[in-house]
């Protein structure tokens, strides 16, 4: 892995499809193609290959880490792989295809940059295809590539190729903005358009899928429009040996959205108490100003009582402020969700109880449609509810803010985590009758 | 690149930053993980990153295997109390003694015998949260944990059963008796480790570095001579981890790549002495930092099997 002293740039992404796509298949040849395996590994999959595959190297082996997965050749969590070229660091989380396994699919995607859907060249677009791409654009993953795979065992047919493009560009519009989608021919299995352009598909003008990877614009995927900044704790040294020290009260947290500077004006909400930016503090000295995705801790002009959950905002654009929430899930325990059941729900750093008052319909992955009716969900599906918090939450819209508009269940009693929700962006903004800083 | 934007060290960074605070936040009693070795002195900076000016909110735990290289131990009690930091040793010698541990007969290594030392101190000081350094890329079986990595009431950690992780959104809540073991390095590779050290200048154990060490071959790897057995009315702590009259020992220039105790780390040959020429040698590396390290090669699940019952 070559090292530089230049920036460089971390593209996070994830890959999907049905069983036996090949994902840990590509996922394998990326990193044997771009030397990212070392010598050790090669040789315990060359162990296991003696072993178990018939004297083959199996690359999925390299991701699947479990024993049970490699009895079963199956992939059933999500594992995470690092490479690394001279134009990138890359973060991969290799996802499952099972369809009862949808919920790791969500947990890879959720923060990945760029989402890449595996379609087997011979079967073309399957209910899987639909699920996995609906998924990634209900995630707002911003950059979708689509693989076809196992090009080599439809002869390298650019009019098969065509015929799956078409399919998907097809549904395609039903479903969330992407910012890009790219199609691209290869076969994992020989490497063909992974690493390295393929001498098979002349009719192919587009980059390989590495090259893809390391050129695609992820500079705008953050957001920096509407400050947010969830409390998550309040830095109070106490130090009555140093003034400075027993005085100082910073908040600390990640900053969601948006850009902050020293001078500006807030508001601490829930309170509504408009103040200003005294100080920017970090343990590398005092910054001017800060940008999502930094972790920072503000020091604020008043001395407002504040702590973890609460959150500041700029004055422009600001949240909803709501107990009555509409939400898209993903639901993903064994135990069906109910209406009138309660659950835990945690949105940034702060905990409710949240009772779901209404199943509102489920969508059908085949038709991608919102189908009313269901009173329950089971695991893996994906649908729209509404629920009551047992007090009012500070929320975006998860299609413009990831952080500030999403959220999950968590069930009382186990403490698993129960469905990943995607609120709709709230009917009002808070109608702040400001505080000019009480206390 | 626009000025607003993070490179991939200052992204892994904040990501850390913010789990520590969640930690902090989120529990009741948490403690860290502190060994001295490289990837839990990047935990430490972070810390501080996230905490000061306050105090940093946990002390620090370290199981000792009672085989640890000298100036590890030196290197963290310093670091410690440099920070200002409580810590905690508990060994694997007391737990023997106390009875909570039992060697399996003729097995050397201390490094099961970890486990319910862990798990020992995490009761006996109620933590409801262990923050600890793993990485995901060291292993096949530690890529698949989660950041929040949940531990039922005997420690466990059930692989099938992980609780989805998703945006930034840590489920942390436990009963009493269940504990969470957090990794903020989750995300990091043994090179961003180094370039941290590099970027953030901190000071790391002498073993790192290139020195002369006398060393014998077992296993397939460079062991170092254990200290000599002095206290004769003792048993030998190393009986069984010395060289044997066909294992002949050599001066070798060498350094450590990952640091288990003495006599499960394979020394290896170098002349790097400084982090740049560290950083050089895994740019160039052509085996995996566990490579060197025999307590994983014992089978494919060796590591799987460990974190099942309770491991780091």
């Amino acid at each position: 892995m070559p090292h530089t002293q230049h920036p460089i740039e971390l593209l996070r992404f994830n890959t999907c499809g049905s069983v036996d796509d090949g994902k840990s298949t590509l996922i394998g040849r990326l990193l044997y193609d771009s030397k990212s395996l070392m010598e050790d590994q090669v040789e315990a999959l060359e162990k296991s290959a003696d072993i178990t595959g018939g004297g083959q190297i199996n690359l999925a082996n390299l991701t699947d880490g479990l024993r049970a997965e490699r009895e079963q050749g199956i992939t059933i969590d999500v594992a995470y792989r690092y490479f690394a070229t001279p134009k990138r660091k890359f973060i991969v989380a290799d996802t499952p295809g099972h369809v009862q396994y949808t919920r790791n699919m969500v947990t890879g995607a959720s923060t990945a940059n760029l989402s890449i859907v595996l379609v087997d060249a011979r079967q073309g677009v399957i209910e899987q295809t639909r699920r996995h791409t609906f998924i990634a654009a209900m995630l707002g993953i911003p950059h979708l590539v689509i693989a076809i795979n196992k090009m080599d065992l439809v002869d390298w047919k650019q009019e098969r190729f065509q015929e799956i493009r078409d399919e998907i560009e097809d549904f395609l519009p039903k479903l969330d903005v992407f910012r890009d989608v790219k199609f691209i021919p290869i076969s994992a299995l020989n490497g063909d358009n992974v690493v390295d352009a393929s001498k098979h598909t002349p009719w192919y003008e587009g980059p390989p899928l590495l090259a893809h990877l390391e050129s695609v614009h992820i500079a705008s995927d953050w957001n920096l429009n509407a400050f947010r900044f969830p409390v998550q704790w309040v830095n109070r040294p106490n130090d009555p040996t140093d003034q400075t020290l027993h005085d100082f009260r910073g908040i600390s947290g990640q900053i969601a959205s948006g850009i902050i500077r020293k001078g500006q004006q807030v508001a601490v909400l829930p309170g509504c108490i408009k103040t200003t930016i005294k100080d920017i503090w970090t343990y590398d000295g005092s910054l001017n100003e800060a940008f999502c995705p930094q972790s920072v801790t503000i020091c604020l002009e008043h001395d407002i009582d504040i702590s973890r959950g609460d959150m500041i905002v700029g004055l422009e654009q600001l949240p909803g402020m709501a107990s009555d929430l509409h939400a898209r899930i993903c639901w993903m325990s064994i135990r069906p969700l109910q209406a009138g059941k309660k659950y835990f729900l945690k949105y940034g750093p702060q905990t409710v109880q949240a009772v779901v008052t209404q199943v509102e319909g489920r969508i059908n992955m085949e038709t991608l449609d919102l189908e009313a009716g269901p009173t329950e969900f089971r695991a893996n599906d994906i649908g729209v509810i509404r629920l009551k918090t047992a007090k009012p939450i500070i929320y975006d819209g998860y299609t413009t803010n990831r952080l500030t508009g999403s959220f999950i269940l968590i069930e009382q009693g186990t403490n698993a985590t129960v469905a990943a929700g995607m609120l709709f962006p709230p009917t009002e903004a808070v109608k702040p009758e400001y505080t000019d800083f009480a206390i | 690149m626009s000025s607003y934007h993070l490179d991939h060290l200052q992204y892994l960074e904040t990501e850390a930053i913010h789990i520590m605070r969640e930690v902090a936040g989120e529990f009741e009693r948490p403690a860290l993980l502190f060994s001295g070795g490289k990837d839990s002195i990047c935990l430490l900076r972070l810390a501080e990153k996230a905490f000061r000016p306050a105090d940093i909110p946990m002390p620090f735990l370290n199981v000792e295997t009672g085989h640890e290289f000298p100036e590890l131990i030196s290197f963290r009690d310093s670091r410690a109390k440099e920070l200002g930091a409580k810590l905690i040793v508990r060994t694997v010698d007391e737990a023997i003694a106390k009875g909570h541990a039992t060697p399996a007969p003729g097995e050397i290594s201390r490094n099961k015998l970890q486990i319910p030392v862990l798990l020992g101190a995490i009761e006996e000081f109620q933590f409801d949260c262990a923050i600890g350094g793993a990485r995901r890329d060291e292993e096949k079986a530690r890529a698949k944990e989660r950041f929040f990595s949940f531990r039922d009431s005997f420690g466990q950690w059930d692989p099938k059963a992980q609780r989805p992780e998703i945006w930034n959104l840590y489920n942390a809540r436990v009963n009493p008796g269940e504990n969470m073991r957090v990794f903020p390095l989750s995300n990091w590779t043994e090179m961003d480790v180094w370039q941290y050290i590099k970027r953030e200048q901190l000071a790391v154990p002498t073993i790192y570095f290139s020195h002369e060490r006398e060393c014998f071959r077992r296993g397939g790897q460079w062991i170092p001579v254990p200290p000599p057995h002095t206290d004769l009315t003792k048993p030998d702590l190393y009986a069984g981890a010395r060289p044997k009259p066909n294992e002949p020992i050599k001066k070798l220039v060498v350094r450590v790549r990952t640091i288990a105790d003495m006599i499960s780390t394979g020394m290896m040959e170098s002349p790097a002495d400084s982090i740049d020429d560290i950083i050089g040698e895994v740019a160039a590396a052509r085996v995996t930092e566990r490579g060197s390290r025999a307590d994983d090669k014992a089978s494919e699940a060796a590591m799987e099997d460990r974190k099942k019952a309770g491991y780091f």
